[in-house]
C-alpha cells in the first residue's frame, strides 16, 4: 500500500553546458512506492538520482523530500543526504576499510551513533542480507555481487527514508545479478521506498509498483508493469522495448 | 565422463623440474659470468696508471680507520637532524597539501598564502634559505628568538623539504577517484570527514614510495647543517682530510651515509614492486 | 631471484673489497719524493741556479708571462678591493716585487683565479706560483712544494667588545667558550690541539660564514691569523676588537705563509733567490711595514 507523495521532482531541468539532459521532469514517488526508470543511456536517469542525492545541482525546477524543498540553494546538503541512501553502478565501496567499517562509517561520523550500537546494526544488517560472515573481508575480496549488496547494506545503515538505486547490476556477471536483485525484492517486502534506473526488464516488471520510461529528457510514459513493458502506449517506447529485448529477452 | 573430482599426479610438476633445472643453470651461468666480470674489472683497475696513488689517497685503511672514529660521532648530528626534520616535514606538507586542496571559501586565503609558500620554497636553492634562517634571523637579536644554528638549519630543511613533499601529497589525493569522495559525500559525511575518513587514507598509502624517496633525499641533505657551524659527518671528513692530506675521510662518510640510506632505497623498491603486484587484484591501498 | 642477485652481489663485493688492500701492504706508493730532496734550504750553488733562473730556461704555465695565481675575494690586509693586479696589499705587493726580481715587470705577470683548497692539493697547477695565505706545513709539503716564508704570523682572536671572550688573558677561560675558524686552516687545527675548548668548535666555509656566526651570537670569538683579525675587528665589524693573540712559541706550528709550487717546480728555488734579495735589502720588511702596520697593538695570551 502506498502513501503520501515521499519524493516529488517538479518542472526540473537540468542541463552540462549546452547538453540539456532533464527537460522539465515531473515525476511523484509516493511513500512505499517502487518506481522503476527506465530509458537509453544518456536518458538522465543517472542525472535524475544524482539531483534527487544533491550531487548535482539542478538548473530550474523543485525536487521535494515530504513537503520540504530540498534543492533550494544554500540548504546544509548533508542533512539531506542522511536521509535518502543511493547505490552507485560501481559500488564504490572504500578499499582500505574492511566490510564492516565500510557500513559503521556513516552511522558514526555522520549521525554520531556510537560505536557498539554501531557495530550492532551493522551486523544485524549483514547477517540479513547473507554477509555476515564476510564482515571482516575487504573489498577487493569480494565478488562483485557481494560487493554491491555490501554497498546497499552501507546505504540502508544510515536508516534512510527513500532508496536510490543507479543501475545496480549493470556492472555485475550475470550470475550475480540474482543476489542483488533478491536484496531490492527483500526491502520492498520492508516497505521501502525506492527509486531504481535500471536495464533489467524482468526485474522491473517483478518489483515495480510503476515503471517510467525516460526519452528525451522528461518522462514520457509511465503505468505498471504489465502495461508499460507489454503495451506501450508510445512508438518510441516500444522501440526501447524492441531493442532491449533484442539482447535481453524479458 | 566421471564425475569425481580430477586428481593431481603426485610429486613436483613437469613445469616446476623444467623450471628448477632451468634456474639452476642460470644462476651457474650468471655467477661464472660475475666472476669472469669481475676479475677483469678488477685486474684493469688495479693495472691503471695511477691506480696506487688513487688507492692511498682514497681507500687507505689506516686513514679509514682513524676517520671513522671521528666522523661516525660527527655523524649523529646529521641523524639527529634528519629524523626531527622528517617528523615536522611530514605534517607540515599535509598541512600545505590540504590546505591548497580546500574548496571552502572561508579557507581561501590560507589556500593562496600555501601555493605562495610551495612556489617560492621550492624555487629557492636549500643553501640560500640557510643562510638567511641560520645567520640572518639570529643577527637580528631579537629576544626569545633562538640562535643556535642546529635550530635553524633544522627549520630551514623543514621548510624548503615541505613545499616538495606537499605536492606529492597533493598527488595523491589527487589521485583517489573523484567517486570514493562522492560515496562519502552521499552517506552524508562532511566534506572534512570525506577527506579525512576515505580520501586521505587512500591518499597517503598510495605516495609512500616517492615520500621515503624524499626522505633519502633529506637524510643526505643534511650534510649542508655544516655550513652553519656544526660540524657534522662531511664536515668532519672535510677537517681530516685537510689535516691529513687523504680523501679516504670522504669515503667513510660516504659510507656513512650509505648505511642509513640503502635500507630506505632497498624498502621503496620493495614497496614499488609490491603496489605493482597489488593493483592486478589487490587492495588498492 | 632476490636470494640470487643478493649472492652475486656479495661475491661482486668481495672481489672488490681484496682489490683495495691494505696500504701497508705496499711499498711506498705515495707520490714519488725523489725530485725533492726535502730540505728547504738556500740552493748553495749559485752558478747553476743563476743559470735555471734565466727568463729563457723558465718552464711557464702561459709562455711570456708569469702567472699568479689567489683565491676570490681577494680581500685586505693581503690585497685591496678584489683586485690582485692593483699591486695594492701586503701579497700583491710581495707577488710583485718576487716576480720582478725574477724578470718579470708589472705587464708579465698575469693573475688567476684560483680556490684556497685547490691550490694545495695534489696535481697540476694552472700558475706558475700561488700566494694565499697559505700556511707551510707537513702534511701540504707531501703534495707541493712551498717557498721559503714571507710572512710569519700568529693565531687572533676577534670577538664582540661586550662577549665573555673579551675579559679572557688565559687559555682556561677561553676553554668554556664557544669558537670557531675556517675549516682547513692552521686557526682550527691551534683551537682543537692548543685550547682545547669544553665545546667542540664551530666550523665554516669561510671567514664570511664566521663573521656572520658572531654577528649572529652564535661564536663567542672566532680565531683567524693575526692581519685578518686586525682587519676583521677595525674594520669589517663594529664592535668588535682583537681579543688576545697567541705567542710565536704557542704550541703547534707559528703559521708561516710561503707561496706555493706545483710539485717539483724548479721555479720554486728561483723565487727562493728572490724572497732572499728581498729580505736582505729590507724590501720585503717595508711591504710588511706599509700594509700590516699597526698590527702588534693587541695583547698577547700566555699559553701552558
Amino acid at each position: 500500500m502506498t502513501g503520501p507523495t515521499k519524493l516529488l521532482f517538479d518542472t526540473v531541468w537540468k542541463s552540462f553546458g549546452d547538453r540539456d539532459v532533464l527537460t522539465g521532469l515531473d515525476l511523484a514517488v509516493a511513500e512505499h512506492e517502487v518506481v522503476c526508470l527506465i530509458g537509453a543511456s544518456g536518458s538522465g536517469k543517472s542525472t535524475l538520482l544524482r539531483c534527487a542525492n544533491l550531487l548535482e545541482p539542478i538548473d530550474d525546477g523543485r525536487i521535494l523530500l515530504d513537503d520540504e524543498d530540498i534543492s533550494e540553494p544554500g540548504l546544509d546538503e548533508n542533512r539531506i543526504r542522511r536521509r535518502l541512501g543511493i547505490v552507485f553502478q560501481s559500488y564504490n565501496l572504500f578499499p582500505h576499510r574492511d566490510v564492516l567499517a565500510n557500513v559503521t562509517l556513516g552511522p558514526r561520523r555522520a549521525l554520531r551513533v556510537g560505536r557498539s550500537e554501531a557495530i550492532e546494526r551493522a551486523d544485524e544488517l549483514l547477517a540479513r542480507f547473507g554477509l555476515a560472515d564476510k564482515r571482516h573481508a575487504y573489498p577487493d575480496q569480494l565478488s562483485g555481487g557481494q560487493q554491491q549488496r555490501v554497498a546497499i547494506v552501507r546505504a540502508l545503515a544510515m536508516g534512510p527514508e527513500l532508496m536510490l538505486l543507479d543501475e545496480i547490476t549493470s556492472a555485475l556477471d550475470p550470475e550475480l545479478v540474482g543476489e542483488v536483485l533478491d536484496v531490492v525484492a527483500e526491502l520492498k517486502d520492508g516497505g521501502m521506498t525506492m527509486l531504481i534506473a535500471t536495464h533489467e526488464m524482468a526485474f522491473a516488471r517483478e518489483i515495480a509498483d510503476r515503471v517510467c520510461f525516460l526519452d528525451g529528457g522528461r518522462i514520457l510514459e509511465a503505468g505498471p508493469p504489465e502495461q508499460l513493458l507489454d503495451e506501450p502506449g508510445h512508438a518510441r517506447t516500444q522501440r526501447f522495448l524492441d531493442r532491449v529485448r533484442r539482447h535481453r529477452p524479458a | 565422463m566421471s564425475d569425481a573430482p580430477p586428481v593431481r599426479p603426485a610429486g613436483p610438476t613437469r613445469r616446476a623440474r623444467a623450471e628448477r633445472a632451468q634456474r639452476r643453470r642460470a644462476t651457474l651461468i650468471a655467477g661464472a659470468s660475475t666472476l669472469v666480470v669481475g676479475t677483469v674489472l678488477v685486474a684493469l683497475v688495479a693495472s691503471a696508471p695511477g691506480w696506487d696513488e688513487v688507492r692511498e689517497s682514497f681507500f687507505s685503511r689506516a686513514d679509514f680507520t682513524a676517520a671513522w672514529s671521528d666522523i661516525a660521532p660527527a655523524f649523529w648530528l646529521n641523524v639527529r637532524v634528519f629524523l626531527t626534520a622528517e617528523a615536522f616535514i611530514l605534517v607540515f606538507a599535509l598541512l600545505l597539501a590540504l590546505a591548497r586542496s580546500s574548496r571552502s571559501p572561508v579557507l581561501f586565503p590560507l589556500r593562496v598564502l600555501a601555493a605562495v609558500y610551495v612556489d617560492l620554497l621550492r624555487g629557492i636553492p636549500v643553501l640560500l634559505v640557510l643562510f638567511l634562517l641560520g645567520f640572518g634571523v639570529p643577527a637580528l637579536r631579537l629576544e626569545g628568538v633562538p640562535n643556535d644554528p642546529v635550530f635553524w638549519a633544522t627549520v630551514a630543511l623543514v621548510m624548503s623539504y615541505s613545499a616538495y613533499v606537499s605536492e606529492v601529497y597533493r598527488a595523491g589525493i589527487d589521485s583517489v577517484h573523484e567517486s570514493q569522495r562522492a560515496a562519502a559525500r552521499s552517506l552524508g559525511l562532511t566534506s572534512a570527514q570525506a577527506m579525512g575518513y576515505v580520501v586521505l587514507p587512500q591518499a597517503v598509502r598510495r605516495v609512500i614510495p616517492p615520500l621515503l624517496n624524499d626522505f633519502i633525499a633529506l637524510q643526505k641533505e643534511t650534510a649542508l647543517v655544516g655550513v652553519l657551524g656544526p660540524i657534522e659527518a662531511a664536515r668532519q671528513a672535510q677537517i681530516y682530510s685537510s689535516r691529513e692530506f687523504n680523501f679516504t675521510s670522504y669515503v667513510a662518510a660516504a659510507v656513512l651515509f650509505l648505511i642509513v640510506t640503502i635500507p630506505l632505497t632497498r624498502l621503496t623498491d620493495w614497496l614499488l614492486s609490491r603496489q605493482r603486484a597489488r593493483v592486478s587484484g589487490g587492495r588498492l591501498a | 631471484m632476490a636470494r640470487r642477485t643478493t649472492a652475486l652481489l656479495a661475491a661482486g663485493l668481495l672481489v672488490l673489497a681484496a682489490a683495495c688492500g691494505d696500504s701497508e701492504d705496499d711499498e711506498d706508493s705515495s707520490p714519488s719524493t725523489e725530485e725533492q730532496d726535502g730540505s728547504g734550504g738556500d740552493d748553495p750553488v749559485e752558478a747553476e741556479s743563476t743559470a735555471n733562473c734565466s727568463r729563457d730556461a723558465m718552464e711557464l704555465v702561459n709562455d711570456g708571462v708569469l702567472t699568479v695565481g689567489t683565491d676570490t675575494p681577494a680581500f685586505p690586509p693581503w690585497f685591496q678591493d678584489d683586485e690582485p693586479s692593483n699591486g695594492e696589499g701586503f701579497e700583491s705587493a710581495v707577488a710583485y716585487a718576487v716576480a720582478e726580481e725574477m724578470g718579470f715587470p708589472a705587464e708579465e705577470v698575469t693573475w688567476a683565479q684560483v680556490p684556497f683548497n685547490s691550490a694545495i692539493a695534489p696535481g697540476e697547477k694552472p700558475f706558475d706560483f700561488d700566494i694565499n695565505q697559505v700556511s707551510i706545513s707537513e702534511e701540504r709539503e707531501e703534495v707541493v712544494d712551498f717557498s721559503e716564508p714571507y710572512y710569519e704570523t700568529n693565531q687572533a682572536l676577534v670577538g664582540f667588545d661586550d662577549s665573555p671572550a673579551a675579559s679572557a688573558t688565559t687559555v682556561e677561560d677561553l676553554q668554556s667558550l664557544r669558537l670557531g675558524a675556517q675549516v682547513g686552516t692552521t686557526s682550527l687545527d691551534f683551537i682543537t690541539d692548543v685550547i682545547d675548548p669544553d665545546s667542540e668548535p664551530l666550523v665554516y666555509n669561510d671567514n664570511s660564514s664566521a663573521k656572520a656566526a658572531l654577528d649572529a651570537d652564535q661564536v663567542d670569538a672566532v680565531l683567524f691569523d693575526l692581519p685578518t683579525a686586525f682587519y676583521v675587528s677595525s674594520v669589517e665589524m663594529e664592535g668588535t676588537a682583537v681579543i688576545g693573540q697567541f705567542p710565536a712559541d704557542a704550541g703547534g706550528e707559528s703559521d708561516a705563509f710561503g707561496l706555493v709550487f706545483g710539485e717539483g717546480n724548479p721555479l720554486r728555488d728561483c723565487a727562493n733567490e728572490a724572497l732572499a734579495t728581498l729580505r736582505d735589502s729590507g724590501r720585503l720588511a717595508e711591504i710588511e711595514q706599509e700594509w700590516l702596520s699597526d698590527v702588534v697593538d693587541a695583547p698577547v695570551i700566555p699559553v701552558g
